[in-house]
């Protein structure tokens, strides 16, 4: 039975990755850049949603709204500011760089308004725990809405990018941005729809984690907006269905790794088999390997 | 005197004089203690900064584990340096021989860890090197060495199941690392050894080697096909610029009463602290690293009296120095600017 319990838990944190790796893969495949800033942008939301609930006195269901449109209002800011100027940038280490100075300066944000001290969050999911088998196994409420979220999510966005317009431009946007430009298409304007949805998302992402993990500081982002990166790598950056796989592959391994192995070296494996599927598939599970031509 | 030799002694020079006047600074007394400190980390951070500009300047590789390569030339040399403490009694012996086995363990892991690695490209080279970097300070924290009369007991657990005789000594305590290296890092030895990292690159630049590695950066493929041994050069640049960061290590390291693999600093936070040296320098420009590394290491510090606001200033300070030195916009209303100031120059001459 712990067996299934722990594989039950995997999915729940891979479910939470594989939203976050969504941001990251979205913002990847179109703007060629690696948002480092965006695990910060899900803490912002959880602190958004902690402090409606608890200050402000908002139900929760309405802060979570609040935190959706804040974080989207946040990533379009942060875009338009701080990463748009850079997007021609003759090296492309240099927005990179601005995120790293983006993430830094959310975090001391974070630090100067709500103090360094381990906020402990109050789950804000309103579903009861589900007891299967006497008690041998307990599914609790937040891993099922977590799964869920994150199901609904990728269905929701696959039928966006498929059917919608303005999905249709962000792939043809990824595909070559000159070209789309002559098409028509506002290609500044999609980059930021881009910004807006991974943004939202992480807001999603930072209530459903710290309602897991309930504890709240203002590097809580960091980490896992590392190894959601390294997800959305795992199942091969660009790909959405990428970013499913990788996520749950993710935190699959991480709570196996964690339950079988040593707890200590969980981040270790999780990177070591990151390591093994590169060496394999240069491109992730689902990349596309592209062949040079001269 | 050509213009490379001009150039590398104005690098030089520079240090030498930084040297100086940090110097004067110190004896005479108006240097704060705590600023005081950040001298030999300062030498550690100039270091990775000029050797991570070697793989990312030169070799055009993006990497995100340099301190992952940094702990390695750490933990070996303070292992070493605990052990023949008392072996070697002279601290200059002892000290650099330390210098050479960091370097030395540090460039072997560059050549393992590049000899798959290198393979990849782009993000995903840079990915994988994080992942390297995090996965050296995993395993350093969780490791265990002990030494009795029966020689060195080794373990992943704890200090009790390295199973040591009564008077054996934990040598490097898991999380709690390594306690009791001897301090023989001095601001003055830093400096001597910020010199050699600096001659070792800018020769390495312009020799036959370095402009190999240069050619590959810029074109691979024409580089492939004009008979340059791709991965050879590639994996040359890659092991020299991770054992210079291995010898930033043993500075770091003989520079703590305790050396512990935290993610401040050897986690891939420090990673990106010296890729923003690198970028904010000039990619590729040796001098700038130089100053960036000591500006931004500097900054924080001397921004101290903002108390709770120096890393906001410090975070917005990036941001806006990034946009002024790389958006196209701004270069191009930098050039029209001096070119107005020139003309204007003119003007007054006529």
């Amino acid at each position: 039975m712990s067996f299934i319990s722990y594989l039950i838990n995997g999915i729940s944190l891979g479910s939470v990755y594989a939203i976050i790796a969504l941001g990251y893969t979205m913002v990847y495949g179109i703007a060629k850049m690696l948002n480092f800033a965006h695990g910060d942008v899900i803490m912002i939301g959880a602190y958004v949603v902690m402090a409606s609930v608890t200050r402000a006195g908002i139900p929760p269901f309405a802060a979570i709204l609040i935190s959706i449109v804040f974080c989207t209002a946040l990533g379009v800011v942060i875009e338009t500011v701080a990463y748009r100027p850079l997007l021609n940038a003759a090296s492309s280490l240099a927005v990179l760089i601005t995120a790293i100075g983006v993430s830094y300066l959310l975090q001391n944000i974070a630090l100067l308004i709500f103090g360094a001290n381990t906020i402990s969050f109050a789950s804000v999911v309103p579903v009861p725990a589900i007891v299967l088998a006497d008690g041998a196994l307990t599914i609790t409420g937040e891993t099922i809405v977590t799964i869920a979220c994150c199901i609904v999510i990728m269905a929701a966005l696959m039928l966006f990018i498929k059917k919608s317009k303005a999905g249709q431009a962000m792939l043809a946007v990824s595909e070559d941005k000159g070209a789309a430009q002559l098409m028509g298409i506002n290609v500044n304007g999609t980059i930021a729809l881009t910004f807006a949805i991974g943004s939202a998302l992480a807001a999603v992402a930072g209530v459903l984690l710290c309602s897991a993990y309930p504890t709240l500081t203002p590097y809580t982002g960091a980490m896992p907006g590392i190894k959601a990166f390294v997800a959305a790598v795992f199942g091969g950056i660009g790909s959405i269905p990428g970013a499913l796989i990788g996520g749950i592959l993710l935190g699959v391994i991480e709570i196996f790794g964690k339950a079988y192995i040593s707890s200590q070296m969980a981040d270790a494996i999780v990177f070591g088999v990151l390591i093994v599927i590169l060496l394999v598939k240069p491109a992730g599970i689902l990349g596309k390997n592209i062949q040079e031509k001269v | 005197m050509n213009k490379t030799t001009k150039s590398n002694l104005i690098t030089y020079g520079m240090v030498i004089i930084l040297f100086a006047v940090m110097q004067i600074l110190v004896m005479g007394g108006h240097i704060s203690s705590l600023l005081q400190g950040l001298l030999v980390p300062l030498c550690a951070y100039i270091i990775l900064a000029v050797s991570l500009n070697l793989t990312v300047g030169i070799l055009g590789e993006l990497s995100l584990g340099h301190a992952g390569f940094m702990c390695v030339g750490a933990f070996t040399s303070a292992f070493f340096s605990k052990c023949m403490a008392e072996v070697i009694p002279v601290a200059g012996a002892r000290y650099l021989l330390a210098i050479l086995i960091g370097a030395a363990s540090a460039g072997i892991c560059g050549i393992l860890i590049g000899i798959p690695v290198l393979r990849l490209k782009g993000d995903y080279l840079a990915i994988v090197t994080l992942a390297f970097g995090e996965i050296i300070k995993n395993i350093v924290n969780i490791l265990f060495i002990g030494r009795d009369e029966a020689g060195f007991h080794f373990s992943t657990k704890d200090t009790l199941s390295l199973g040591l005789s009564t008077d054996g000594e934990v040598i490097v305590n898991g999380p709690q690392g390594i306690t009791g290296t001897p301090k023989d890092s001095t601001f003055a030895i830093g400096v001597i050894l910020i010199l050699i990292t600096l001659f070792f690159v800018l020769n390495l630049i312009h020799s036959r080697s370095g402009r190999a590695i240069m050619a590959i950066r810029d074109n691979r493929i024409a580089a492939e096909s004009i008979g340059i041994n791709i991965t050879k050069y590639k994996l040359m640049a890659f092991s020299i610029s991770a054992s210079l960061a291995g010898v930033a290590g043993v500075i770091y390291a003989h520079n703590l009463a305790t050396l512990t693999a935290q993610p401040k600093n050897f986690g891939y936070n420090m990673s990106i602290m010296i890729l923003v040296f690198v970028v904010l320098g000039g990619i590729g420009n040796i001098r700038g690293s130089i100053i960036a590394a000591v500006v931004l290491t500097l900054l924080p510090e001397l921004l101290r009296g903002l108390s709770d606001y120096r890393m906001l200033i410090y975070a917005i300070v990036l941001i806006a120095m990034m946009l002024f030195n790389w958006s196209p916009k701004a270069i191009a209303w930098r050039e029209q600017y001096s070119a107005k100031f020139k003309q204007g120059k003119q003007k007054e001459a006529a």
